[in-house]
């Protein structure tokens, strides 16, 4: 019994760790449709971000260094964006599509011809990372029994940017329910011409959801390489953008839901890593290959069998079109 | 006089098309002012321009005497204006309260200025009538609720001048009554309202002064108690419309469409019929009337084989064409005699980017008639789109024009050119004015009654109580799925059609005329 709930410990704070670029990366997602522009771009945006703060990280020694070039990169990506699909009102998924794929290219190239490793960059040591912080009472907490144990394993021990990222989830909701800008910020997406005829700029509003989105993805990205990792790999996201669609339209949209769909696939993810090579009661061992696939499994799921009727933003992925 | 609003010369292209040219016209302050004109003639964009949507390429805008020059809305706002849409400008899962302060919230934070708005929307809701709960989404309202949350929009905003873009053509006759008095209100209060219409009975019926536009300009100006219907409606066309029918006894015969307790669900698998029976016989135009979105969609989408019945029967010349299991496909009824001329004819009757010529045929394009040695023929297409469109006065007669470069009136007069020629038993016809300009409207009136003189079923589907009163032999009332009245339209006033509209029963004197055929 006791060995099980340290296995539940354990995967709930793995769970925890894995959830941080998710969220971010759902919440930037939330802010770009709820604008009405539809970003799968989110991938490209971590990645690129991923890079560039791994690369200035290395190069300045300064994570926090790495933390801005990764936003400034992410912030440029989602002003292309923006550009292409605001400006000259393109086709949203072709333009995210694209910058996925130029960055997955671009990256490793780069890196390559930096760096010389293989398009990697070298290896963080812990001066240019983010790295876990103990929270303060561990040492009272962990003679108190369950309690005690979930907050020195679970709560406490995790990086900066992990915290930042659950904080940001209670302050989207904020934003978006009880501010001026997350109003029209909701009503732009919803019917971009009350907008307009309101006196307000559609064009403006949807770049500065794309700056939102830049920057949440920067910090996302940021995270994978110089907290999480320790330096960047090529496709380190590794689908992790569109798992987190997949957790925005699983959470409808709305800030807590999302979270709590992140969870949902970032535990999927923990368990599949605990999983392998485990004997389990009757199928025994399964194959890593199968065992891989449950997050995947588990999104599918998840979005085909539980969301229900869902109604996404009414303006997302259309161009705003003064009518005559 | 003291004038509120003057627009001088005013100009705006668009590409090569001048879509008004050089306008002329006064708004008297405190005075209820119409606009008038047929769809395309120049009112809305006259109307964008004075609310700062688009800039004149020419001319000025004078409000209480001084040039003035928006660049946006948010300027035309700040000096008293207020534009009611006609396709309202709301966020539908926002509250009343929200969508009204949207724009103007005073504050990065939203708290207190909800509190205020909400104690300044009260005061306005009380004073002018304009009665909606603050707290409900707008989804959940009614249209003529919607309206008043536009309303209630630019009152907020202080607005002095109102414009009003068609505001009634959603609206019960209930809802317009209201919508009168609440705009009555607002003059007595000083305000000054224009309202941009098509329905002269509603100029005749609220306005102090007219202005008449056709062509892009503005070609009469009169002060409405010295004018008549009759003379603005010559005004709009250019010359005299004539209104009447000629409908000749048609010998009532033997039910040819039986539509008995039918249900469906709409698009969202919502229940959008509940259990709706009539019948329709040769020789008659059964007209349905109601606020759209009350199912009449739906009903014909059955009938015409384009959705599936929960419950309940169609027959059609006898065969069972719908019930909860099996129904015909629209091109088995078609073989049957069932002709159908579609409410959104751009989405269901034609190909916008196809030529006249394709569209003439389509839905046909299998008949022997236009294939040589088992091709299509383009010559026989072509040949067969000439004659439709000199004998339905189809303008430009130009076959190979893409459909959707034809106006509203010349698509719809090729579309039930196409339907009739194919001789059908029955005719669906789907909202057959909506947005046709006057003089084509007695043209396809004229042709609807003569396929009904000549002995053929016409079910008219129309949310324009004039035209329903003016063609149909028997008139059912539809609302939220049901038939909710139904009566002889000599025996029937608007008040009642509208009560039923409402949902309400049928009033009792106007007696029960039999829906089924016995």
């Amino acid at each position: 019994m006791e060995a099980f709930f340290f296995d539940i410990v354990l995967l709930l704070d793995s769970s925890i760790r894995l959830v941080g670029p998710l969220i971010l990366a759902a919440l930037a997602g939330l802010f770009a449709e709820r604008s009405g522009v539809v970003d799968i771009s989110l991938e490209g945006k971590m990645l690129g971000a991923a890079f560039a703060a791994a690369a200035a990280a290395a190069v300045t020694g300064s994570a926090w260094v790495g933390l801005g070039a990764g936003i400034l990169t992410s912030i440029a990506l989602a002003l292309l964006h923006g550009f292409v699909s605001i400006t000259h009102r393109g086709e949203q998924i072709v333009s995210g599509m694209a910058i996925n794929i130029v960055v997955a290219g671009l990256a490793p190239v780069l890196a390559n011809s930096w760096f010389h490793l293989n398009g990697q960059t070298p290896l963080l040591d812990e001066s240019q990372r983010f790295t876990s912080i103990t929270l303060p009472g561990v040492e009272v907490m962990s003679n108190v029994p369950v309690v005690g144990t979930l907050y020195v394993e679970v709560i406490s021990g995790h990086n900066l940017l992990t915290y930042v990222a659950i904080a940001l989830v209670p302050l989207s909701a904020w934003v978006l329910y009880k501010t001026r800008f997350g109003l029209r910020l909701r009503a732009v997406g919803e019917n971009p011409s009350a907008v307009d005829t309101a006196g307000i700029s559609v064009i403006w509003l949807r770049y500065q959801a794309m700056i939102v989105a830049g920057v949440l993805c920067g910090v996302a990205g940021t995270s994978l390489s110089t907290a999480l990792g320790a330096g960047f790999i090529r496709d380190m996201s590794a689908g992790k953008g569109f798992l987190a669609l997949a957790a925005m339209i699983f959470g409808r949209w709305m800030p807590v839901p999302t979270l709590l769909a992140c969870l949902l696939f970032a535990f999927s993810d923990a368990l599949q890593g605990r999983l392998q090579g485990v004997e389990l009661p009757v199928v025994g061992v399964i194959s890593v290959q199968f065992i891989m696939m449950l997050p995947y499994v588990v999104t599918v799921i998840a979005l085909a069998g539980f969301v229900g009727h869902i109604r996404p933003p009414a303006a997302s992925g259309k161009p705003f079109v003064r009518s005559r | 006089m003291n004038v509120a609003l003057e627009a001088r010369h005013l100009t705006k292209r668009f590409g090569d098309v001048v879509a008004n040219s050089g306008v002329n016209m006064r708004v008297e302050r405190g005075t209820v002012h119409g606009l008038v004109g047929e769809n395309g003639a120049g009112k809305s964009t006259l109307m964008n321009m004075v609310f700062g949507l688009y800039q004149p390429d020419d001319g000025e805008i004078l409000l209480d005497g001084k040039t003035v020059h928006f660049s946006g809305p948010q300027e035309a706002i700040d000096m008293g204006l207020g534009m009611v849409h006609q396709h309202f400008k709301l966020v539908e899962p926002f509250t009343v309260l929200e969508n009204v302060i949207l724009g103007i919230e005073d504050a990065p934070l939203l708290g207190d200025a909800v509190s205020k708005a909400r104690t300044k929307l009260e005061a306005l809701e009380k004073s002018y009538g304009l009665e909606v709960n603050m707290d409900t989404p707008v989804e959940d309202l009614s249209v003529g609720e919607r309206q008043r949350v536009e309303i209630l929009k630019a009152l907020y905003r202080e607005a002095q001048i109102l414009i009003l873009d068609e505001p009634t053509g959603v609206l019960t006759p209930q809802e317009t009554e209201s919508l009168f008095e609440i705009i009555a209100k607002l003059r007595d209060e000083g305000k000054t309202i224009l309202l941009i219409t098509h329905k002269l009975g509603e100029i005749m019926a609220i306005t102090n002064n007219v202005s008449v536009m056709r062509g892009g300009k503005v070609v009469a100006e009169r002060v409405t108690s010295e004018t008549s219907a009759d003379e603005l409606a010559e005004l709009m066309v250019g010359r005299a419309v004539t209104k009447e029918v000629g409908k000749t006894v048609v010998k009532a015969s033997e039910a040819i469409l039986v539509v008995d307790g039918l249900c469906a669900n709409d698009d969202t698998m919502h229940k959008a019929l509940k259990g709706v029976s009539f019948a329709v016989r040769s020789g008659e135009i059964l007209g349905i009337a109601g606020v759209s979105g009350n199912g009449q969609s739906e009903l014909v989408e059955v009938i015409t084989g384009m959705r599936a019945a929960t419950a309940g029967e169609v027959f059609f010349d006898g065969v069972l064409t719908a019930s909860s299991d099996d129904f015909l496909k629209a091109d088995a009824l078609r073989a049957l005699g069932l002709g159908h001329v579609a409410e959104d004819r751009l989405k269901f009757g034609m190909v916008s980017d196809m030529s006249a010529a394709e569209n003439s045929i389509l839905g046909h394009q299998k008949d022997a008639r236009y294939h040589k040695h088992g091709l299509l023929n383009p010559r026989l297409i072509t040949e067969h789109c000439d004659d439709l469109m000199q004998k339905y006065d189809v303008r430009p007669p130009l076959s190979q024009l893409p459909v959707g470069g034809f106006s509203g009136g010349n698509q719809q007069k090729l579309a039930i050119g196409r339907e009739v020629e194919n001789n059908p038993k029955l005719l669906i016809v789907g909202q057959p004015t909506r947005g046709v300009d006057i003089g084509a409207i007695a043209f396809i009136h004229d042709r609807l009654v003569a396929l009904r003189n000549a002995g053929c079923a016409i079910l008219l589907v129309s949310s324009e109580l004039e035209e329903l009163m003016a063609l149909a032999d028997r008139l059912i009332v539809m609302c939220d799925g049901v038939v909710s009245g139904e009566g002889l339209p000599a025996k029937l006033s608007e008040k009642d059609i509208g009560l039923m509209m409402a949902g309400h029963k049928t009033p009792e004197h106007s007696g029960n005329v039999g829906g089924r055929v016995s």
